[in-house]
């Protein structure tokens, strides 16, 4: 309604009397002024886009137009003949492809199930309670978000042996749970939520729990949302885990194996295994795109509650 | 709110007390899960890292207390560190770091000036690049630059003549670099730059006509006296996500050229030199400080920019 008002305001009086702005920040349609943004972005948006392009049409060539000299872009017979390679080939140790598949898609459900639970869970208390930790609480993560973890990488490692989880499933999960990115987004947007809303259930006799499920809860879909496609992200793509934590082939991950068909320190044949390894790139690359194109007004909306003040 | 709500309820000084008790229980309890694990996985760690730092281990025998020994050797006495790795990082990180976020910025702010529609596209394809990173991409990097002459840069480049010989890219010292940057940039525009388009649109458009009538008059006066200052929070979001990114970012080289070391150190970053120290030849406490320092440079690279978005505050 708001992004409607402003459009007809800018659209009856836009040229002539805000002279330099005379389209403006979120318009409500084309206006000539926007012509100059079209001419840089067009090209640069389809220079972005090739690397992508490319691994769709990659994968889908027959062996050889994989090898044509010269090169061909885009493929003219596709066949699905890369996929059915993929999955009828064994590892190096004898575990199928399908297993990492499985295992892959199994550790991201969890993991987005969880963290979802860990990170709104622990945003509710550090936005709504009140509690004398709360602003050191705040801080410490705050300056987290700074945090690299593959700076520690070799801590992590004698932490996990530690606590007996290597070659476990759980060394997938555990460590992407802690995402101080993820609290702080969550935690940003339920301030936005008025302490009334709260106030009222705490007087129709709601607990804490039933305010956090029934009330929080539904108002934060869309930095639920958010939280939804980090973790999958992260946890979807993942390779560190299984190079570092994980000797067990069959706990490893399809991230993984992906990148044992590129890397030539595992002996791969590059140029032999191609097509093979731009089919299992796109199996990788499309469910983040889906998943984004489908989330993405929900993350928007997240991010405009994403400032950090300081 | 918790206390206007006690003070109407009646009751004793204590049945208060024991209610506020039972608040601040749950606040914890809610936060218990994350925090253990923010404790076991993050805080941890980086103290367990800066331990390290001081010792000499080789995760075999116990780590023995070294001082600054592991220190004093990064700094005197590793030739590829000071050569190559240090060099090679701070090269990185200013080209990507500063300069992806420069581009995601200007990227948001043209992209503010459209309409929904084409606006939601172009900043999906703009940002799908970084949801995958390096690793899936690895097998496009491979073929467009690949060595022999059925590559298709290389190809392209002996059509027309440019080359007389195919070029291996991934594997000459002279190029690696400035791949792993273009790749890098290519794949940068992240949750910051979202973060930051989500600013732009949020900003009050009176601020732009006031602006206006004070006698703004080019386009950057007003970027820099009023979209800037109005959206200090998401860009300071912005910038913590550019340097976690970039120097998150530090195995591309690895992962383009297929070995560590790097062709003759080309594009070896600080993080792959952690690696090469600590999992392959199990020096710890040495590879610990090179984390150490990692994350001090992390450290010093926010606060500079925190540093930037407050003075731009006073002015």
């Amino acid at each position: 309604m708001r992004q409607e008002a402003r459009g007809k305001r800018q659209g009856a009086g836009g040229r002539s009397r805000f002279g330099l702005r005379n389209s403006g920040m979120n318009p409500k349609g084309f206006h000539p002024s926007q012509v100059k943004f079209y001419a840089i972005l067009l090209p640069l948006a389809a220079f972005m886009l090739l690397p992508m392009l490319f691994i769709f049409s990659h994968a889908f060539k027959p062996p050889d137009e994989l090898f044509a000299y010269p090169p061909r872009f885009f493929v003219v017979n596709p066949t699905l003949k890369n996929f059915t390679d993929l999955f009828a080939r064994l590892s190096t140790s004898n575990v199928p492809v399908s297993r990492y598949l499985f295992n892959s898609v199994l550790i991201t459900l969890v993991t987005v199930g969880a963290s979802i639970v860990v990170s709104s869970t622990a945003a509710y208390a550090l936005s709504k309670k009140r509690f004398a930790l709360k602003q050191t609480l705040f801080a410490i993560n705050t300056l987290a978000l700074m945090f690299v973890p593959i700076a520690v990488t070799i801590p992590r490692f004698l932490i996990i042996q530690r606590l007996s989880l290597l070659d476990t499933f759980l060394v997938h999960i555990l460590p992407a749970l802690a995402m101080p990115v993820g609290l702080f987004l969550i935690k940003q947007f339920i301030d936005g939520i008025p302490n009334e809303v709260i106030e009222a259930a705490q007087i129709d006799g709601a607990s804490d729990l039933g305010i956090y499920w029934n009330v929080i809860l539904p108002m934060i879909r869309p930095a639920i949302a958010t939280i939804a496609i980090l973790t999958f992200q992260a946890a979807w793509n993942n390779v560190d885990t299984s190079a570092m934590y994980v000797n067990n082939e069959s706990l490893k991950t399809f991230a993984f194996y992906l990148s044992t068909l590129t890397s030539s320190a595992t002996g791969a044949n590059v140029v032999a295994g191609q097509g093979i390894a731009a089919a299992a790139s796109l199996i990788v690359f499309l469910p983040n795109l889906i998943i984004f194109i489908f989330l993405q007004s929900q993350v928007m909306s997240t991010m405009s509650h994403s400032g950090l003040k300081q | 709110m918790t206390t206007r709500l006690l003070a109407v309820r009646p009751g004793s000084r204590q049945a208060a007390w024991r209610n506020w008790r039972t608040k601040e229980a749950s606040a914890y309890a809610f936060l218990s899960a994350y925090a253990l694990l923010f404790i076991i996985f993050i805080a941890v760690p980086v103290l367990v890292a800066f331990f390290l730092s001081f010792t000499f281990f080789d995760s075999i025998q116990t780590p023995r207390f070294d001082g600054l020994r592991n220190y004093i050797t990064l700094i005197t006495q590793d030739d590829i560190f000071m050569k190559y790795v240090l060099p090679n990082t701070i090269k990185f990180a200013v080209l990507v770091g500063p300069g992806g976020y420069a581009l995601a910025f200007l990227l948001a702010w043209m992209l503010a000036q459209l309409p929904k529609t084409p606006r939601t596209i172009f900043a999906l394809i703009l940002y799908s690049p970084s949801m995958t990173g390096g690793v899936a991409m690895a097998v496009v990097w491979q073929t467009l630059f690949s060595g022999d002459p059925n590559g298709y840069l290389n190809s392209l480049l002996l059509n027309l003549n440019l080359v007389q010989a195919p070029i291996q890219w991934l594997q000459s010292p002279q190029y690696l670099m400035t791949i792993m940057i273009v790749v890098t940039l290519w794949s940068s525009m992240g949750v910051g730059f979202l973060a930051m388009l989500a600013g732009l649109l949020e900003i009050n458009p009176e601020l732009y006509e006031a602006g206006s009538i004070d006698g703004i008059s080019s386009r950057w006066q007003e970027i820099f006296y009023i979209t800037i200052p109005s959206m200090k929070p998401q860009m300071l979001f912005g910038a913590v996500m550019a340097i976690v990114s970039t120097f998150q970012a530090g195995t591309i080289g690895v992962v383009l050229s297929g070995s560590n070391p790097t062709p003759q150190y080309a594009g070896q970053l600080i993080v792959n030199h952690i690696e090469d120290f600590g999992f392959l030849r199990y020096e710890m406490g040495y590879a610990a400080a090179g984390s150490v320092v990692l994350l001090l440079m992390v450290l010093f690279f926010t606060r500079l920019s925190n540093r930037l978005f407050r003075e731009e505050a006073s002015s």
